[in-house]
């Protein structure tokens, strides 16, 4: 009988504990009983695919899709996505959502006193090449405030979902921008007690991407979990 | 060369707006063989309260116990139709709903069957890292025998099998609590 192969356990400290008590709403729903360790099996490794069909051609270009042009400055958003055994996940969907210039979302529950742009939804969709490679052109989102603590605003940031091969590899985050004051203030960005691993999620701003008299380039390689050694059989 | 997994961070308030898109609340559509079932329920803060803005995903097997999936490699028909994948969100009032079929038992650890399962992700504001857990399904004979459900404490069992529904036949119930003395069983897939 072949055992199945699992994927690695993160180094201790590179993810956040499920209660970070300065994030205030996690008080309330981070589970208090310890979580049930299990084996991985046939369930965990697998996981829903979506190839380059489920997205629309222009889904990586925030920027379309509007009469006009959005308001704020226009960016290109690329890197790519490996396993912790740096190989390049290929054909793997990313989805992005975001803030408006203005720091504004497209949503109902954001009543922040601060314009929607009627060019400007927010959200994009791409899947990436055979070298793991993505690519979004958007416009830099604002900061936002919010209501955790007193004076609290949000650092500028683009929020990204991935699913890799396997149910086990799912992964939700958050990417930031060099230089933001607001960073180190952010008891989100804070929540993962390791500093190089909260620092990789601020991109890199990008020479090589950025196009002349059009758009400055930020770079951002995301890393799902590797697998494991393949065991033995037994 | 060895890299370090990307940290997680929470989706926030706003994620309708990211994964709206790709909302699948019916994984069974025509010509998918199988017995239906409409798996409905509330998600629960620390306070009892409904939580209004959680999303699910779910992944399961099809009614033979095969996974679309390439790794699966079990000689099993695959169902065209059929991919494996939900993604449901909770309404205002906490509420969630999907239509699926009670998928077949796949393979487990050592050898063993698996009882019928679906696994699920959760996901919301005030959540660092998904929570990932399952749902068994009721009167089901190889749920005595399930290798993960045997490592569960016999008394939190009960959090991860959905129950039926009285005058509702194929309609069963299973709710996320996320705190308290009916705190749903959450795994450790070393996230
Ligand atoms: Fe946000």
């Amino acid at each position: 009988m072949k055992r199945v192969a699992g994927y690695r356990a993160p180094y201790p400290g590179t993810q956040p504990n499920h209660l970070h008590s300065p994030y205030v709403s996690s008080i309330k729903r981070a589970p208090t009983k310890p979580q049930v360790r299990i084996p991985y099996t046939l369930s965990e490794v697998t996981g829903p695919s979506f190839g380059p069909e489920v997205v629309a051609p222009k889904a990586s270009d925030l920027t379309s899709g509007h009469s006009g042009e959005p308001l704020g400055e226009r960016i290109i958003v690329s890197g790519r996505v490996l396993d912790e055994n740096s190989r390049p996940l290929a054909n793997t969907l990313v989805e992005i959502w975001q803030a408006n210039a203005a720091g504004r979302y497209r949503h109902a529950v954001d009543q922040h006193q601060a314009p929607l742009d009627p060019n400007f939804t927010g959200s994009g969709q791409a899947v990436t090449d055979g070298e793991g490679r993505y690519r979004f052109v958007t416009i830099r989102p604002g900061e936002y405030p919010w209501r955790n603590h007193y004076n609290a605003w949000r650092p500028a940031h683009i929020h990204f979902s991935l699913f890799g091969p396997a149910f086990a590899t799912r992964l939700v985050t958050q990417m930031y921008f060099p230089g933001d004051p607001l960073i180190p203030f952010d008891p989100i960005f804070n929540c993962t007690a390791d500093e190089k691993a909260r620092n990789r999620l601020i991109s890199a701003f990008d020479w090589e991407t950025t196009l002349p008299e059009h758009a400055l380039g930020y770079k951002f390689d995301i890393i799902l979990r590797g697998r494991e050694a393949t065991p033995m059989e037994e | 060369m060895s890299l370090q997994a990307t940290t997680s961070q929470t989706v926030g308030p706003y994620f309708k707006i990211g994964l709206d898109w790709l909302h699948r609340d019916n994984l069974a559509g025509e010509g998918v063989s199988g017995e239906r079932v409409t798996i409905q329920g509330r998600v629960f803060d620390g306070d009892g309260v409904p939580v209004p803005d959680a999303i699910l995903e779910i992944w399961q097997a099809n009614a033979h116990g095969k996974y679309a999936h390439p790794e699966d490699t079990q000689d099993k028909p695959l169902e065209p139709r059929f991919t494996g994948y939900g993604r449901v969100p909770v309404a205002a009032d906490g509420v969630f709903r999907f239509a699926t079929i009670k998928p077949g038992p796949v393979p487990g650890p050592e050898g063993s069957e698996q009882a019928p399962h679906l696994l699920v992700s959760v996901f919301m504001r005030g959540v660092l890292r998904r929570l990932v857990t399952r749902i068994y399904f009721p009167d089901e004979p190889r749920n005595a025998t399930d290798f993960v459900l045997n490592l569960v404490e016999p008394e939190r069992r009960s959090t991860l099998i959905a129950k039926k529904t009285a005058g509702s036949p194929g309609t069963l119930e299973w709710n996320v609590v996320l705190q308290g003395p009916d705190e749903t069983v959450f795994f450790d897939l070393g996230l």
